[in-house]
């Protein structure tokens, strides 16, 4: 396996309770907990605290370091972006001016609310979904949303592409390999003109969407070489345990609460 | 689908077979396997090997006729074709085309799940692929995680699971090291099935199969024991091939 292909794997193995714990279980908890976090109201503070710390107790007791996967959270940077211009378009008492040569912003209390939540809510959104993911192998989570009876197809794609997302960013890898090798200097200007670059990347685009498609093709034909019909079928599951059960209904309860009682605190 | 007494496992008439572009890859292929026989099909790039293989569980269908065990597979209904993908085991060179599910013992249960054996049966069969393999063990793991050769010996797994009568194989020792290449080599000697294998490794040709088959530009050139068809250096030059 490349260097490439590891970095995609997001699992981290461990020991604790949350690695061994049943993933149709595990997947649902995670999902609740995430519909929970962004169904509060805006601006509830107090409440934005104590699903950080719920999750942030999680990471704890599983093992995998705060540190860590703080890292992968990031990943929720460019969404909060599109919460920004709320700042300044939200009906509220001006708190500032942000100059911009000749113009200037001004921010709004309501929008820096707003935007503030839309902030922690996602992060703390993407930190469970990041401790789901870190802590169940991807295989298991695949096999998990066909026991949850996501739609088949669905999971099919997303089994397909996590399968194929490694070779395809092998392939990319080598691609950009061949070509640094071959993008030599002498003395003088270097590099091409801009166009000329730009057809190059297309090229490289074009090269990889053919292998992808071809390959598509060929991984068709290797199924209807085993008896493919055009019916995706799965095995039938193990029974969840009672514990595992009792485990998310608890987990998914205490979100509802948690929704329930934000919203009637905001009211009062 | 019906299996005749004393038919051959395979029986190529006449095969021909034309690209969507208009290239033709086959003109005429005859060729005669009779059960038991393990029968390498060397040729040059482009000679329509892999072609030819793509039709004998009818994925590609062309003109002229084959049989497999007396079953014609022109005109057979969906059904009869599914039946002949259990009978015929189809290898393709890439193993990561042919190794798609998230784990091993996925892939090598996709065979027989949809052949209709319980899941019970195609547990069992995934063990004794893997194992026939040299992959006891292997079940939860991830085909990326595997090595070259070790993905080659899975890719055969996946269809050894289906218990096939017949086995084709493109080029099962393509780009492995010798170490790889040598535990490919000694795990094809003990399958007692039917081989049909295209390779360009005359090395493994000498020590498997009995029978060599040549094919050039769509055609079989020559057909005959391994050892005459190896010692012909004309006939060996004129199709580019060369002896280790």
């Amino acid at each position: 396996m490349s260097a490439e292909a590891a970095y995609l794997d997001r699992y981290l193995p461990g020991a604790s309770a949350l690695h061994g714990a049943d993933a149709r279980a595990k997947a649902p908890m995670t999902v609740g907990f995430i519909l929970a976090t962004s169904a509060l109201p805006v601006g509830a503070w107090a409440w934005y605290g104590v699903m950080c710390a719920a999750v942030w107790l999680a990471v704890a007791a599983s093992g995998v370091g705060l540190r860590r996967l703080a890292g992968r959270t990031l990943i929720a940077l460019p969404f909060v972006l599109a919460a920004v211009p709320a700042i300044f378009t939200r009906p509220g008492q001006p708190v500032g001016e942000l100059p911009l040569g000749p113009w200037s912003l001004t921010a709004i209390d309501a929008g820096l609310v707003f935007c503030g939540s839309v902030l922690l809510k996602s992060w703390i959104s993407v930190t469970a979904a990041s401790l789901l993911v870190a802590t169940t192998p991807a295989t298991t989570l695949i096999t998990a949303l066909y026991a949850l009876r996501v739609p088949p197809v669905l999971v099919r794609i997303v089994a397909f592409m996590h399968r194929y997302l490694f070779l395809l960013t092998e392939e990319v890898a080598r691609l950009l390999r061949a070509r640094a090798s071959r993008s030599a200097a002498l003395d003088g200007p270097v590099g091409g003109s801009v166009a000329w670059r730009a057809r190059v990347a297309g090229g490289m685009a074009g090269a990889l969407f053919i292998r992808t498609y071809d390959r598509a093709e060929r991984i068709h034909m290797t199924m209807l070489a085993r008896g493919f019909d055009g019916d995706f079928r799965q095995r039938a599951p193990v029974p969840l345990s009672r514990a595992s059960l009792t485990g998310a209904a608890a987990v998914l309860v205490a979100c509802g609460g948690v929704v329930a009682l934000a919203h009637m605190s905001a009211w009062l | 689908m019906t299996v005749a007494a004393g038919a051959p496992a395979l029986a190529i008439n006449g095969l021909t077979f034309h690209y969507p572009d208009g290239r033709e890859a086959l003109r005429g292929v005859n060729l005669t396997v009779q059960p038991g026989e393990k029968v390498a099909l060397v040729g040059p790039n482009g000679a329509g090997k892999s072609t030819m293989l793509l039709h004998l569980n009818g994925l590609l269908q062309g003109g002229g006729s084959i049989s497999v065990f007396g079953q014609e597979l022109r005109g057979s209904d969906k059904r009869t074709l599914q039946q002949v993908r259990a009978t015929v085991g189809l290898v393709f060179q890439d193993p990561d085309d042919q190794l798609f599910s998230p784990t091993l013992a996925e892939d090598v249960a996709f065979g027989p799940l949809y052949m209709g054996l319980s899941e019970q049966e195609a547990d069992r069969r995934v063990g004794q692929a893997l194992a026939q393999a040299g992959l006891a063990g292997y079940e939860n793991r991830m085909p990326h995680h595997l090595s070259g050769g070790e993905k080659k010996r899975a890719a055969l797994a996946t269809v050894l699971s289906m218990s096939p009568r017949i086995l084709c194989l493109d080029e099962p020792s393509a780009g492995l090291d010798p170490r790889a290449r040598r535990g490919l080599i000694q795990l094809l000697a003990q399958l007692d099935q039917t081989i049909l294998v295209t390779t360009h490794d005359l090395h493994m040709v000498r020590e498997l199969f009995p029978r060599t088959v040549i094919m050039d530009g769509g055609l079989v050139v020559a057909d005959g024991p391994t050892g005459a068809i190896l010692a012909d250096q004309a006939l060996l030059d004129a199709h580019g091939l060369e002896l280790p």
